[in-house]
């Protein structure tokens, strides 16, 4: 097995936990979480995937990795917005859950 | 499609730079003047759309500009091609109304900042630059950027007031829009991973049908539904668009959920237009059946009327998406009904102004009665003629009546799917008609009713403010008086199969 499947079935698995904490748990905090896996997953597949620039003689191909810093900061970006909304929501009404079917 | 920039592509940067350094000098110059810029920032935004569609117009051709001179696969593109221009123009205009509306709703106080004001009218350009970077935008990732600052500038209008149900709906709404975001990206790096880039334009040339390529759009397509909320991903938006204050409601419900849905058609018809799978349209032509029975059904049940108004949206969305069953034909010389393509975009179009006005129209209903019960409107009609005649004439082009945008819009999507033997999409179009005709009487006639008790209102409604709701909804009965030349704008920077002229 090569390193690039290697990471790339890591980077797959960490998807498939994501969504599945996403979907499954009813908590926000949780599902905020599983989409940071998710992103993780994203990130690590997108560093794998830079290693295509390697046949054409560089090392790897540098556009994949700015990208992911670029999704890292947008994702960033996003569980600080989720974590305000949720510590508000707490503060609000002192549950930090979504309602019945939430 | 030429590789270099055009002329006049800096205009593209301006569509993008003029609301983002709107939002900067709000955030530096404070809550005071938040509203004075972005009441500067609309005439002028309005003039470059207007002069972006009249480039892209009078030279037949696309608008192309690359950051930095870098030219794809290395920089980035702007590109705005027909299609772009017309939801530049709508969303200006529309923005223009909505921000002139809300001058009313969120007035800027004198002495100290408010919170509810200051977020408004600083989010207002920010939705705004998104919408343009979205639109315009010619990268698989500069496009996952641009959405997610759509994302970003929006939640929060779902939750202005702080109230703990909109700061609920508001997360839900973020979560929806996350897992969308994250999935699109994720079809995006597999993209790239298979054809070394993200440019629209190199990807649609590079890109066979294959597993990868099925995978990845697959991926992106189910991302981007759950943020344009078609069923069965509408959850969110009922709660988020109703729970908003009116204004907000007009954006979200009128623009937000557009942009996902144009991202859906570049990438079904641009990025793959030489890939057609009707197995795949079809899918998204059941979705968006569903979307129509389910959400009109639900809104006939509604006890508010701002509830009845978002789940009329949820219903609206799925005719947007039976244009991907008939626009792409299985015989593989002649993929393309532009009948149909032209009659989804234009329902877009006219349900974002119809839309728009509708929700506006019931938040001065809301403020004159202080609630938005449908039970309790008698004698509405009236105390304020001219805002329930604009919810009429709003409702007149969801139901599709003639003359209006939502007449001609399904009238297109009706002859594609005669002409083309998918009968039974005919009968979701009048069923769903039928059924918005139903909504729209049942808030018609309890507000046209007499009042057993003589109304009093809350507070007046400004005349200047109804004023601006109605021409909102004569835009949208306007669109469908437009002889269909204009029309040709859409397929400017169509790649050449599109085929079959518009009927």
């Amino acid at each position: 097995m090569s390193d690039a499947i290697l990471y790339g079935l890591c980077g797959a698995v960490l998807v498939g936990l994501g969504l599945f904490g996403l979907i499954v748990h009813p908590q926000p905090l949780r599902k905020i979480l599983a989409f940071n896996l998710i992103g993780g997953g994203v990130f690590l597949l997108f560093g794998v995937v830079a290693r295509r620039g390697a046949a054409a003689g560089f090392g790897g191909d540098p556009v994949p990795h700015a990208l992911i810093i670029t999704g890292i900061v947008v994702a960033f970006a996003a569980t600080a917005l989720a974590i305000a909304l949720l510590l508000r929501l707490f503060r609000e009404t002192g549950r930090t859950t979504l309602g019945s079917d939430g | 499609m030429p590789n270099s920039a055009t002329a006049g592509a800096f205009l593209l940067i301006l569509a993008i730079v003029l609301p983002v350094s709107g939002v900067l000098l709000s955030l530096v110059l404070g809550g005071r003047h938040a509203e004075r810029i972005a009441l500067i920032l609309m005439p002028a935004g309005l003039a470059v759309a207007l002069t972006i569609a009249a480039a892209v117009w009078r030279t037949h051709n696309v608008l192309q500009y690359f950051v930095g001179n870098w030219s794809p696969p290395l920089g980035v593109a702007f590109r705005a091609d027909g299609l772009s221009a017309a939801m530049m123009v709508t969303a200006a205009v529309l923005i223009c109304g909505i921000g002139l509306f809300a001058r009313g709703q969120f007035p800027s106080p004198q002495q100290s900042e408010l919170r509810a004001p200051l977020v408004f009218w600083t989010l207002l350009p920010a939705v705004w630059g998104a919408l343009n970077a979205v639109f315009i935008g010619g990268d698989l990732f500069n496009l996952y950027v641009a959405l997610e600052l759509l994302t970003f500038a929006a939640v929060p209008l779902v939750s202005l007031d702080g109230r703990a149900e909109t700061l609920a709906a508001a997360l839900r709404y973020l979560l929806f829009a996350l897992l969308g975001s994250i999935l699109y990206l994720l079809g995006a790096v597999l993209l790239y991973g298979a054809y070394g880039t993200l440019d629209i334009v190199l990807l649609s040339g590079h890109i066979q049908a294959g597993p990868i390529a099925w995978a990845a759009i697959s991926l992106m397509t189910t991302g981007l539904l759950a943020k344009a909320a078609l069923y069965p991903f509408h959850l969110w938006l009922p709660p988020a668009h109703a729970g908003a204050p009116a204004p907000a409601s007009a954006i979200l419900s009128g623009l937000v959920v557009k942009a996902p849905f144009f991202l859906v058609i570049r990438l079904w018809f641009d990025i793959m237009p030489r890939m057609p799978e009707p197995a795949a349209a079809q899918v998204l032509g059941i979705l968006g059946a569903a979307a129509i029975l389910v959400g009109s059904v639900v809104a006939l049940r509604q006890v508010r009327l701002k509830l009845l108004i978002a789940y009329s949206t949820v219903a609206q969305i799925g005719y947007l998406f039976l244009m991907f069953p008939l626009a792409i034909k299985p015989e593989m010389g002649d993929p393309w009904n532009t009948t149909a393509w032209t009659g989804g975009v234009l329902q877009a179009i006219s349900h974002a102004f119809a839309k728009a006005a509708m929700f506006m129209a019931a938040g001065l209903i809301a403020e004159a009665l202080g609630h938005d019960r449908i039970a309790g409107l008698s004698g509405i009609g009236r105390a304020l003629p001219i805002t329930v005649f604009a919810f009429a004439l709003g409702g007149v082009s969801l139901m599709g009546l003639p003359p209006s945008g939502g007449f001609v819009a399904k009238a297109m999507l009706l002859t594609a799917a005669v002409a083309e033997g998918q009968w039974w999409w005919a009968v979701v179009v009048l069923v769903g008609g039928l059924l918005a005709g139903g909504y729209v009487f049942l808030v018609l006639a309890r507000a046209l009713a007499d009042a057993s008790q003589p109304l009093t209102l809350l507070s007046p409604i400004s005349p200047s403010r109804q004023g601006v709701v109605v021409a909102l909804a004569v835009c949208a009965v306007l669109l469908g008086f437009i002889p269909l030349r204009p029309l040709e704008l859409l397929q400017i920077g169509r790649p050449d199969i599109a085929v079959g002229g518009i009927r």
